[in-house]
């Protein structure tokens, strides 16, 4: 009856497998992305910039990249933005996104590490007390 | 596979389930579908993450946010704060006694931080019902090296050489215990995992059952390959249906996979394992007792030696070790025996789960490495006494342990220095008591559960543990005498040498200890007739001080035998004969009003 009896080989496909799915809870990606999801941000088309990265992270099959959401940036007229934090660098932000600006994000400063200077609204976060 | 981009933890161990776990999952799925976050949001159910306490529990990754008591009427805002407008909710996060500001993230409440988690590793990380998440974690990794990299011999050397020993209470060197079946010719041979836990107040078995079954199938996997054996037995206390469950799950995906049954990863070593459900009884907990049960007889334990491990079950020579014992073999195969010979004591490796129940801040789930400090459990991990209240004693390793004092704070927990101070690692548990704890009632409290759980088969035990109840019962009741010290002391030595097995033979702990540490409580219930924590009611009066009283009539009220006679803005009095100590009045007078008090050997009735 054991129709798919394992060997070493595969199961070590199984883990790398479902190791892509896992990495998330152990938050430790190679880069975190940060959608802003204030009420600003939804109405001016965040949703669509979320949806955007997911497909993208999921058709390329990116295993370590963390997608996480955040309020209001308090900078309404320049949303939909989002911060991507490369490990061991300062978080850049991007504003007046569109579905095809993230795509290019994800592919040139996420997974690549250059920043996309044209979109680019700052580096850096605001200090915080 | 969708990529999610957050995972709702859901803990659903028997702590959290038995506090609406699995109604909260559901409203967390209803709420994230109804939303449209359905892909890319996965709730998961997982084991118990230890903090009981604080149950249900939801963690959300890959922030790491912890979310406490958490109701299904608290998911709609939940799911729009944080996983729509990205606002991790703080009045749903933990608030550590005696201060102001939440702690959102898990890994910085102080309960968790100062852990070590080898045992308890996937507890709350993985589903334990999907043996993928499992694997993703290094899963049958170590029995994949045990199989086709290890000799047997190999197998036992490093086990030995990690100083493992028997989690399940006496601390057997596990490797030695090992070798002795190897060395045994008879065949076939059988393993047995031992997941009756009974002792009061202890779960760590039934945790690591339910959120890490696939540790346990390894570890007992790899166990089998190093004594030679091709059947083993997961023997589960019966009270325990969730862990059943879970194991059942288990041991259904490990033989699909072919992780269990015939030619294991293709490397021609068959093995197989089956759920034996526990008889009910304490005693089936004792190694040849749980041995008679699975051949279907009464658990009645037998003389030792011989010794499991050459005439174990159907005679056979059979390994039989705890749950949390077989969970740390896997750790120890695909890390080395060096790793886990660097945690510890000279003579205790590794860490040790404990359950902390009691008068205690943060009841749980810890595990800890082996010579941390009691102070360290009571007061860094358990957030202390609550209430203001002072530190008394700590009960460790249940009816067969003993109480430790106050001024053992500081003893490091191994397997000696327990047994030094009187007590003994047993299987885990340990009860936090405060000042308003009796020691003659709580050794009264666990002669009682021995005496009902003596199996019956030999004297020492059966009677022993009896007339110790009687003795003590007469002591609490405030009819002792001197002379029941002595024989109270007597009949312990002789239950202590004289029983069969390790429960009788540890039944006395409970009593040697608490004469020994607060011999002077026992004294006062003889020579004054008083009990110095108030606790033994016929030693106990309630009384209502007149010049405190307002005459609200609310303890007039309370009294379930009407023993209270005023009017109203009267003062009441308590009728002492009538009274049956049972407290009501002094909990519900108002703490303003602080008018009833408790009084024991000040000219109350003796």
């Amino acid at each position: 009856m054991s129709t798919k009896k394992l060997t070493i080989q595969e199961l070590a496909r199984i883990r790398e497998k479902t190791k892509a799915m896992t990495v998330l809870r152990d938050g430790a990606g190679r880069a975190k992305v940060t959608v802003h999801m204030g009420t600003c941000g939804i109405a001016a088309g965040a949703r669509g910039i979320m949806d955007a990265l997911l497909q993208e992270i999921e058709s390329r099959a990116v295993q370590d990249v963390i997608v996480t959401t955040s309020g209001c940036a308090g900078l309404c007229n320049r949303e939909p933005m989002v911060t991507v934090e490369i490990k061991d660098r300062p978080p850049v932000k991007y504003a007046q996104l569109t579905p095809e600006k993230m795509r290019r994000i994800l592919a040139e400063h996420v997974l690549e590490g250059r920043v996309v200077a044209e979109y680019a609204l700052a580096v850096g976060s605001e200090t915080m007390y | 596979m969708k990529h999610h981009r957050t995972h709702l933890l859901v803990c659903a161990g028997t702590g959290c389930v038995s506090c609406g776990a699995f109604t909260l999952k559901e409203a967390l799925e209803k709420e994230v579908a109804g939303r449209g976050l359905q892909d890319e949001v996965l709730v998961v159910a997982t084991g118990c993450n230890g903090f009981c306490e604080r149950g249900p529990i939801v963690v959300v990754h890959p922030e790491g946010i912890f979310y406490q008591r958490l109701t299904p009427e608290d998911v709609p805002f939940l799911v729009e704060e944080h996983l729509v407008k990205g606002r991790p909710v703080q009045k749903f996060m933990y608030v550590p006694p005696a201060e102001a500001k939440p702690v959102p993230k898990m890994t910085d409440i102080d309960f968790f931080k100062h852990q070590r988690l080898i045992v308890l590793r996937n507890r709350g990380r993985i589903d334990p019902e999907k043996i993928e998440e499992y694997i993703a974690y290094d899963g049958y990794e170590a029995m994949a090296k045990a199989l086709t990299e290890m000799t047997p011999e190999g197998i036992i050397a490093e086990i030995s050489a990690s100083g493992l020993r028997g989690r399940g209470g006496a601390g057997f060197p596990t490797g030695r215990k090992w070798a002795l079946c190897r060395r045994e010719k008879a065949e076939p041979k059988y393993i047995i995992c031992n997941g009756d836990e009974g002792d009061p107040g202890a779960f760590m078995d039934r945790s690591v059952l339910e959120a890490d079954p696939h540790a346990v199938v390894e570890g007992m996997v790899i166990g089998a390959r190093a004594i030679g054996a091709e059947k083993g037995f997961l023997y589960i206390r019966d009270e325990y249906p969730l862990a059943v469950q879970r194991m059942g799950v288990a041991l259904g995906q490990a033989r699909e996979l072919g992780l269990l049954g015939k030619d294991i990863l293709g490397t021609g070593f068959d093995f197989d394992l089956e759920i034996v459900r526990g008889a009910g009884a304490f005693v089936s907990g004792e190694e040849t007792a749980l041995i008679a049960s699975i051949e279907g007889q009464r658990a009645y334990p037998r003389q030792r030696p011989p010794y499991p491990a050459e005439h174990g079950l159907w005679g056979r020579p059979t390994v039989i070790n705890n749950v949390e014992t077989w969970a740390n073999v896997p750790s120890i195969i695909s890390r080395g025996a060096a790793w886990f010979a660097g945690l510890g004591t000279g003579t205790s490796k590794g860490t040790k789960v404990f359950s902390l129940v009691g008068k205690i801040n943060n009841t749980g789930l810890v595990e800890v490495p082996m010579g941390i400090r009691l102070r360290e459990i009571v007061y860094g991990i358990g957030g202390g006494i609550p209430g203001g209240r002072e530190f008394k004693a700590i009960q460790i390793g249940g009816p067969s342990g003993g109480c430790v004092p106050r001024d053992l704070l500081d003893l490091p927990v191994d397997y000696e220095s327990l047994t030094k101070a009187g007590a003994m690692m047993g299987s885990g548990g340990m009860i936090v008591m405060d000042e308003d704890t009796c020691m003659v009632d709580i050794a009264l409290y666990f002669l009682r559960f021995t005496e009902e759980e003596s199996c019956g088969k030999c004297a020492p035990c059966r009677l022993g543990t009896r007339q110790m109840a009687g003795i003590l019962a007469r002591i609490a009741g405030g009819q002792g005498t001197d002379d029941d010290l002595r024989k109270l002391e007597e009949l312990a030595l002789t239950v202590k040498q004289g029983a069969l097995c390790g429960l009788g033979q540890t039944a006395p702990n409970p009593v040697l200890s608490t004469l020994r540490y607060f011999r002077d409580e026992y004294e006062a219930h003889i020579r004054e007739r008083r009990c110095p924590a108030k606790v033994c009611k016929n030693l106990i009066t309630y009384d209502i001080e007149p010049d405190k009283c307002v005459g609200c009539l609310l303890c007039l009220k309370a009294c379930p035998v009407n023993a209270i006679t005023g009017e109203r803005k009267q003062v009441h009095v308590i009728d002492q004969a009538a009274c049956i100590k049972c407290g009501a009045c002094m909990n519900i007078c108002p703490p303003k009003v602080g008018a009833v008090s408790k009084h024991s050997g000040e000219g109350g009735r003796s």
